[in-house]
């Protein structure tokens, strides 16, 4: 399976990723693609921006050790994760999932995955700046519970080399 | 050891990292923090409700109960709000 992990400060071109992932192969039937935007809002307010602070050696081996859970669960192959850190405007993006496979459940089922673990267990905090100040964003319950519907795992499959 | 602190634990102690040498008697995670908690108004203040508080030993999450014999970097830090 192809593999591309990536923490950065700078911005990156979706469509560019999604396509180094299938350029020059034709096994590939299904590609999903979940971008994460920085919001003008947070609850009705304006915010100026968003800083994401990270612990980056525990965020890119946390998100290889999902990447690696994603690949024993569904036949996959490719998947990429770009994380950005540092100070995000709103309208930029923030956080890309590609994932790659035969058909496209198990690219949706991946995809969806992945993000639901990146919210609560990858070492990323977000912090809001609005003209009031700065505020750290609150950890939602509904992403908890998001990711805990995936901790029934489905009977494992001999995942694609 | 070396101690991380990431957001708002960072923030309130007033450091990103530190090494610390703990008493003998400070065995798991929840130990730890007790300790550091009797150490300034900065790490009570960071610390004051311990369970909302992770923990990462050698960048693998841990809970409170965990030993740290060994460890070589803890990491504390508040509930995780990226992707």
């Amino acid at each position: 399976m192809t593999t591309t992990i990536r923490l950065q400060r700078e911005a990156f071109d979706v469509g560019a990723e999604a396509e180094l992932l299938t350029r020059g192969r034709t096994d590939i039937g299904a590609v999903v693609t979940f971008t994460g935007l920085c919001r003008a809002d947070e609850n009705g307010e304006p915010i100026a921006a968003l800083t994401l602070e990270h612990y980056p050696d525990m965020a890119e081996a946390e998100i290889a050790r999902h990447v690696e859970e994603a690949r024993a669960r569904w036949p996959l192959i490719g998947v990429t994760v770009i994380h950005r850190y540092g100070r995000i405007a709103p309208g930029e993006v923030i956080v890309l999932v590609v994932t790659a496979s035969s058909h496209r459940e198990a690219a949706f089922a991946a995809a969806s995955f992945l993000m639901d673990y990146l919210k609560t267990r990858a070492p990323f905090w977000k912090q809001i700046e609005k003209v009031s100040g700065k505020n750290w964003v609150d950890a939602k319950d509904t992403d908890d519970a998001a990711a805990a519907r995936w901790s029934e795992p489905p009977p494992r499959h001999e995942a694609a080399k | 050891m070396k101690l991380l602190y990431f957001a708002w634990v960072r923030e309130r102690i007033g450091l990103a990292e530190e090494e610390i040498d703990p008493p003998a008697g400070v065995a798991t995670v929840g130990e730890l923090v007790a300790w550091l908690t009797q150490r300034g108004e900065g790490y009570a203040y960071a610390f004051e409700n311990p369970k909302v508080i992770r923990t990462a030993i050698d960048r693998n999450h841990v809970r409170a109960d965990t030993r740290i014999d060994g460890a070589h970097e803890i990491a504390f830090f508040p509930p995780m709000t990226g992707g």
